[in-house]
C-alpha cells in the first residue's frame, strides 16, 4: 500500500466520521469539518503514519470469524466470573502464568494481549519482548488459557503482522 | 410496549445486573489484580447489552451508528487501560496474591 493511497482511505475514514457524528449539513459545521480533517490529515502526515504500515485494523472475512470466536469466550467467561463472585465462599485461585504466544509481529500480539484482558477471569500484565504474563482469577482459567488456541486463531486469521 | 422495547428492557436490565456483578466483586476481591477481573465484567458483557438495548430503542439512525462506534472504541480501549493500570502495579513491586505457575510455553 503505498501512501497515496493511505492517504485516501485517512481522508475518506475522517470525512464519513465527522459527517456521521455530527449529521448536520450547516455551513459552519461544514466548515469547521473541512478544518478539522485537513489538520488531522496534515499531523498524520507529520507524524510519519502515511510512509508506515499503520492500519492495525483488519477487516478480513478471516478476521471476523475470529472476533466472533473471541465475543463467544467473553460471553462465557462474563458468566463464569459472575458465579464465582456471586458465590458465598469467592473460590478463587488466582496464579500468573507465562505464555509465548506464537506471533512474530507487533500487531497481532498487541491484539492477542488485548483479547486476552478483554475476556474476563484473565488480564495481561506483561508484554514484553513475546513473553506474556498473564494473571488468572482461578487456576481452571489459568489451564484453559494455556491450552487455549487463540494465539494460532489470531495467527492464521491476521497473519505475519 | 412493543416487543421490540421488551427485548431492549430484557437487555438493559440483564447489561446492569452485569455491571451490579462486577461492582459487587470489586468489593469482594482481595487485591488490586483480582480485582480488575471483577470490574471487566463491567467493561464487556455490562457495557455492551446496555449499548445493544440502546441501540434497539434508537432504531436504524444515526444514533445507533454512534452507539455501536461507541462500544467498538470501548473494546479496544479498556483492555489497554487495563494493561497499563495492571503493569504500572506490576513494575511498582505489588505482589499479586495466589502462586505463580509457568506455562510450558514460558521461559
Amino acid at each position: 500500500m503505498n501512501s497515496a493511497l493511505r492517504f485516501a482511505i485517512l481522508l475518506a475514514a475522517l470525512v464519513f466520521t465527522w459527517l456521521a457524528w455530527s449529521g448536520l449539513f450547516k455551513p459552519l459545521l461544514l466548515g469547521l469539518g473541512v478544518v478539522a480533517v485537513s489538520l488531522t490529515l496534515w499531523l498524520s502526515a507529520r507524524m510519519g503514519l502515511l510512509r508506515r504500515e499503520v492500519f492495525a485494523l483488519d477487516l478480513t472475512p478471516r478476521m471476523f470469524g475470529f472476533w466472533a470466536g473471541l465475543l463467544v469466550d467473553i460471553v462465557k467467561s462474563n458468566f463464569v466470573v459472575a458465579r464465582i463472585i456471586l458465590s458465598p465462599s469467592l473460590p478463587i485461585s488466582p496464579c500468573m502464568i507465562r505464555l509465548q504466544p506464537p506471533l512474530p509481529g507487533q500487531v497481532g500480539r498487541a491484539t492477542l494481549a488485548n483479547c486476552i484482558t478483554l475476556t474476563p477471569s484473565t488480564v495481561t500484565v506483561d508484554a514484553h519482548r513475546g513473553v506474556f504474563l498473564v494473571h488468572c482469577l482461578t487456576r481452571e482459567s489459568a489451564r484453559e488459557t494455556l491450552d487455549s488456541d487463540i494465539g494460532e486463531r489470531l495467527h492464521r486469521a491476521l497473519g505475519d503482522r | 410496549m412493543s416487543w421490540l422495547d421488551w427485548v431492549s428492557a430484557v437487555l438493559a436490565t440483564g447489561g446492569g445486573l452485569f455491571v451490579l456483578v462486577g461492582g459487587i466483586g470489586a468489593l469482594r476481591m482481595p487485591d488490586l489484580y483480582t480485582r480488575m477481573h471483577a470490574s471487566s465484567l463491567t467493561d464487556t458483557l455490562g457495557s455492551m447489552l446496555i449499548l445493544l438495548a440502546l441501540a434497539l430503542q434508537a432504531g436504524v439512525s444515526l444514533a445507533t451508528l454512534k452507539l455501536g462506534a461507541i462500544g467498538l472504541f470501548l473494546l479496544f480501549t479498556s483492555p489497554i487501560s487495563s494493561y497499563a493500570l495492571g503493569n504500572a502495579a506490576l513494575l511498582s513491586g505489588h505482589e499479586p496474591v495466589g502462586e505463580r505457575l509457568d506455562g510450558e510455553g514460558g521461559e
